[in-house]
């Protein structure tokens, strides 16, 4: 993405197209936020609720397992952080970046 | 064969249309564009095209079917005027942004209130900033022909740019003229097929047009926008060179029709239906001694800066009518243009600027001698009277000496 955001305003397609299926997975939105999340493995239990409410599907998943957060795309809504139910300290926690 | 036939400018146009025979017409029906639609209707019931014709509650869902539609890969018209106009405002923008060639007669009309239905350019005046190109006519014949142009000069791949083609409410839209309605197969053949830059319907290419544009693009794509229509003027000159070799017309083909200018001292700049009655006032101040001329603009949008300024810089004298207030402005659209277009030359003419003809208060040769009296009175004493005057107003009409 790059290249696209470093493009003339000759070079762009004609009218705002975006000519590409599917590419706003390549649109960097992990700068948007001032908060980001920071996950502790150890203290999930692995309900995957976070992963279910992230509404830009930034909880990264492995065999059924959270892993970890995508940073690129995380806009720091926060939203896991707050759903996550672990006690007295959650799994997800938000810090300044 | 061509053919010559008595029609009101609304039918002219119908025909035009009817040659183009776009793939959808979305239109709503307003004074005095309706009886253009209603002809149109009766082509299509007569089986004389297929255009997909899309009844609409408004004229926004009138812009916005043509506007989807266009977008769908369609060759797309609509026609529409005054206060319908004025509804389509915000999709105007998006027809332009989205660099659909949408061609769009309208018949010019006072805007309410207090409510009027007779002519007057107030309409696409406030429209001349939307991003479409503008081409006035002078008579039912013009609108013909800047019809069937208008859609080679919008769809052209360097401009793809919308345009309205004008015709004034009633004078020209109801007026019964004789008119060249040129061979149908010959017409086919100029306007050509339709070969859209994208169309949202190729599954195979699936592509998302109007998405959120910030600060980061957004500047970016409206400027890529008016290179569109900078491109034009090159392409009305092309367009208008090969219409009339192709038809043998005999009407303005260029940015606007410079008449008897060449020796020209004063000279009148007009817009439109009035250009008939400007015509005469030249000849006969011509007949007078008086070195005049007479200024039709054909193409408003984009403006003819250049042309146009080379053309009165070296005038003693250029009044300008404008059939429309630019409320708080200077005077009218056409004369601030004109102003500001010769704004760096060395000489410049004096410049005077009369509104007229609001609500289709009718214009006669006598309001434009006046105008053009005052003129040479304003030049001789060096002073305009005024500089802003207004044509056969209650209270301050100045009879023609």
């Amino acid at each position: 993405m790059k290249k696209y955001f470093d493009a003339k305003y000759k070079e762009l397609p004609l009218a705002g197209l975006i000519e590409e299926a599917g590419n706003a997975e390549k649109y960097e939105t992990g700068t948007w936020g001032t908060f980001r999340p920071v996950f502790h493995p150890e203290l999930c239990i692995q309900c995957l609720f976070c992963w279910v409410y992230c509404p830009d599907s930034a909880i990264l998943v492995e065999n059924g397992e959270v892993v970890g957060i995508d940073y690129y795309h995380c806009k720091g809504c926060e939203i896991c952080s707050m759903e996550c139910p672990t006690k007295p300290e959650k799994a997800i926690t938000m810090e300044k970046k | 064969m061509p053919e010559r036939m008595a029609l009101t400018g609304n039918e002219a146009v119908a025909h035009a249309m009817r040659q183009i025979n776009p793939d959808t017409m979305a239109a709503y029906p307003i004074t005095p564009q309706t009886a253009m639609m209603q002809k149109f209707a009766d082509f299509a019931a007569d089986g004389l095209i297929d255009t997909d014709i899309v009844l609409v509650e408004s004229e926004h869902s009138a812009m916005s079917a043509t506007v989807g539609a266009a977008a769908a890969g369609a060759r797309s018209m609509t026609a529409t005027a005054a206060c319908g106009l004025a509804l389509m405002w915000e999709i105007l923008y998006i027809a332009s942004s989205y660099r659909l060639p949408i061609v769009m007669p309208v018949v010019n009309r006072a805007l309410s209130g207090p409510i009027n239905i007779q002519g007057d350019h107030s309409d696409t005046m406030g429209t001349r900033d939307a991003g479409w190109i503008h081409l006035f006519s002078e008579n039912a014949q013009e609108a013909y022909e800047n019809t069937l142009q208008a859609i080679r000069i919008a769809e052209h791949p360097d401009v793809l740019t919308p345009a309205m083609v004008t015709l004034d409410g009633f004078i020209i839209s109801h007026g019964v003229e004789t008119v060249t309605i040129y061979d149908d197969a010959k017409a086919k053949k100029f306007v050509g097929e339709y070969n859209p830059r994208y169309t949202l319907l190729d599954a195979n290419h699936p592509m998302t047009l109007g998405a959120l544009d910030f600060s980061d693009f957004y500047f970016e794509h409206k400027v890529s926008q008016l290179d569109g229509m900078m491109a034009s003027p090159q392409v009305v000159l092309d367009v208008g060179k090969e219409f009339k070799e192709t038809f043998g017309g005999e009407e303005c083909y260029e940015f606007f029709e410079a008449y008897k200018m060449d020796d020209a001292e004063y000279a009148v700049v007009v817009l439109g239906s009035t250009a008939g009655a400007a015509r005469m006032v030249v000849d006969d101040l011509r007949g007078r001694g008086v070195k005049a001329g007479m200024i039709k603009i054909r193409m408003f949008r984009p403006f003819p800066y250049q042309e146009i300024a080379k053309l009165i810089s070296p005038l003693k004298g250029c009044t300008i009518l404008d059939r429309s207030i630019a409320y708080g402005g200077d005077g009218g659209p056409v004369h601030i243009e004109i102003r500001s277009a010769l704004y760096g030359y060395n000489s410049v003419p004096m410049l005077t600027n009369y509104i007229y003809g609001l609500g289709g208060k009718p214009i006669e040769p006598e309001h434009i001698m006046s105008a053009m009296n005052e003129l040479q009175e304003a030049v001789k004493t060096g002073t305009p009277k005024r500089r802003i005057g207004f044509l056969n107003l209650k209270e301050d009409y100045v009879p023609a000496v």
